[in-house]
């Protein structure tokens, strides 16, 4: 299921401004990677670019290439909706649909996809809840409101809504930063357990989580404000934090700025 | 905060207490606040006061909510109401059927889709919609339906001038709500693979729901109170009509109008009692519309 991306010279743009500049990269299948940097550096907006959803935003554009399994995403037939369906996403800040109870929230991708079956719904519902390490504290009251759980439930609940419509790739922007310790460990062991079936890219601040979490980090930087963000260097995670090949690296992940 | 560490006295040295043109500014204030309010309140309850005064016995009679007032002269006790009462609401829900589409649609469109020089002029075309007097609407559809396509003044042409008072409250009411749901929402159904139209009419809508039937509530309580338009397109009859495409038809606001001016204490007490029959369905419909709010839309 879970599949590689390749970025090729992407150059990412807010109307005029460049908010990005030249990323070339690989995200391997099955494993995590970690996208670091200070404030700004457009890591997040990178990480928009890989399904799309950068361009929800008015007069986000995009050059190069995303390809995923060797299908350039943004390919002038590919359809945004398709490829959102394949590369889901955890935002920020928990954002559990207000008007659904638990089943329906984790369901709400099938639904408005069309699936009617109230058999493979609920077996969605029950295979995601688990894949999310929620089911066993929402189990019996999957009819209430989503937006009553806790902080850290409901960010598992949207990750459960995000593994419910099967994506290959799972987007997280950072899915920790608003959350206590116990969740982000409980979100951290959760990240672990799907990367055997999920390509998974996660933007952090909280450097000791991308050490413990990925394989491979990306560390961005940009030269200064209102200059465009870029890719530094990419490495695997133990090297990047040990040994990293960049001064600036080094500096930033050893707290000298940032 | 643990036990050891106990919190500093009241008056600990070098924390001032409040001053005295602190306090007194807070009291003025106060005072000013509640008296405000109490003036607001005169002219509502003064209202409320006089109509429930002059017009309560004649709710009490049960042919006040079945009879017409056919056959009955202004001198005359008895008749009802139900005539005006169909009147103000056939013609408030056949507005509300082609405004509330309208209306949300064109929110919608401002909201999601909109941008540049069409949004702005929509957005304009609204704001000189809302500050049209009622009776302009009401000669607009005159001028439209009588002088132009030469049709008779019926409940129809009545409810097409109140669409055009309640097309503007609607957009804007619908507006705001739409506004006030986060793009998170949005951003998460987009990212589930939704597309936009979807992600508006199942998660944007049903998030706002609440505030737009309360928004069309208001719009609705607005034209069931209008009158100006009526008295043009909606010439009061004693009868009642049940057809919005022939004759003339009572509402409300026309038979209030009516019975207004008379010397005879019947008619007069016919006046007040349709004023509070106004007040009251408008109340109902409030309450309703709140019902509907509260077990639709966002879980609580």
């Amino acid at each position: 299921m879970a599949q590689r991306i390749d970025v090729k010279d992407l150059n990412i743009y807010y109307d005029r401004f460049k908010a990005v500049e030249d990323v070339s990269m690989t995200i391997e299948a099955r494993s995590v990677t970690a996208f670091i940097g200070p404030s700004g550096c457009g890591k997040s907006t990178v990480l928009r670019t890989l399904n799309r959803m950068h361009e929800v935003i008015p007069k986000a554009t995009v050059t190069g290439t995303v390809d995923l399994n060797g299908r350039n995403l943004y390919d002038r037939d590919v359809d945004p909706v398709a490829v959102r369906r394949t590369v889901g996403m955890v935002f920020q800040r928990p954002n559990p649909f207000p008007t659904m109870s638990i089943s329906d929230n984790v369901a709400a991708g099938l639904k408005l996809g069309g699936e009617r079956n109230k058999a493979v719904l609920a077996e969605a519902v029950e295979r995601s809840l688990r894949g999310a390490n929620l089911w066993n504290e929402v189990k019996d009251r999957l009819d209430k409101p989503g937006a009553g759980l806790s902080g850290g439930q409901q960010q598992r609940l949207c990750i459960a809504r995000a593994i419910a419509v099967e994506p290959q790739v799972l987007l997280m922007d950072e899915p920790c930063s608003a959350l206590d310790p116990i969740s982000t460990l409980a979100i951290e062991d959760l990240i672990e357990e799907i990367k055997t079936n999920y390509t998974i890219v996660i933007v952090t601040h909280n450097m000791q989580q991308a050490a413990r979490v990925s394989d491979r980090t990306a560390f961005f930087n940009l030269a200064a404000t209102g200059k465009p963000g870029r890719l530094v260097e990419m490495d695997d995670t133990t090297k990047i934090f040990s040994n990293p090949g960049r001064k600036e690296t080094e500096d930033y992940i050893s707290g000298r700025f940032g | 905060m643990t036990a050891t560490v106990s919190s500093p006295p009241l008056h600990a040295p070098g924390v001032p207490e409040l001053s005295r043109r602190r306090r007194t500014r807070d009291v003025l204030a106060t005072v000013m606040v509640h008296v405000a309010f109490a003036i607001a309140m005169v002219p509502l309850v003064w209202i409320l006061y006089s109509v429930l005064g002059h017009g309560w016995h004649l709710l009490l009679d049960s042919t006040w909510w079945t009879n017409s007032q056919r056959n009955i002269n202004p001198e005359r006790a008895g008749g009802g109401v139900y005539h005006a009462i169909f009147g103000t609401l056939a013609q408030a829900l056949i507005c509300a059927v082609i405004a509330v589409p309208l209306a949300v649609f064109t929110a919608i469109y401002l909201v999601e889709y909109g941008t540049g020089r069409l949004a702005r002029a929509v957005s304009f075309t609204v704001d000189i919609l809302t500050g049209i007097p009622s009776i302009v609407a009401g000669l607009f559809i005159y001028a439209l339906w009588v002088t132009t396509f030469g049709l008779q003044r019926v409940g129809l042409a009545a409810s097409l001038s109140l669409v055009l008072l309640m097309v503007p409250v609607v957009v804007r009411s619908t507006e705001e709500m739409l506004k006030l749901v986060p793009n998170e929402l949005r951003e998460a159904s987009y990212a589930l693979g939704v597309p936009k139209w979807k992600t508006i009419s199942r998660i944007v809508l049903p998030t706002a729901l609440g505030g737009i039937v309360t928004g069309v509530m208001l719009g609705l309580a607005r034209v069931m109170g209008e009158t100006a338009p009526l008295l043009i397109l909606g010439p009061y009859a004693s009868s009642i009509n049940t057809d919005l495409f022939n004759g003339n038809m009572a509402t409300l606001p026309t038979m209030i109008r009516e019975n207004f001016g008379l010397p005879d204490q019947p008619a007069i007490d016919r006046m007040w009692a349709s004023a509070l029959t106004l007040i009251v369905l408008v109340l109902l419909l409030n309450i309703a519309g709140r019902v509907v709010a509260r077990f639709s839309g966002v879980k609580k």
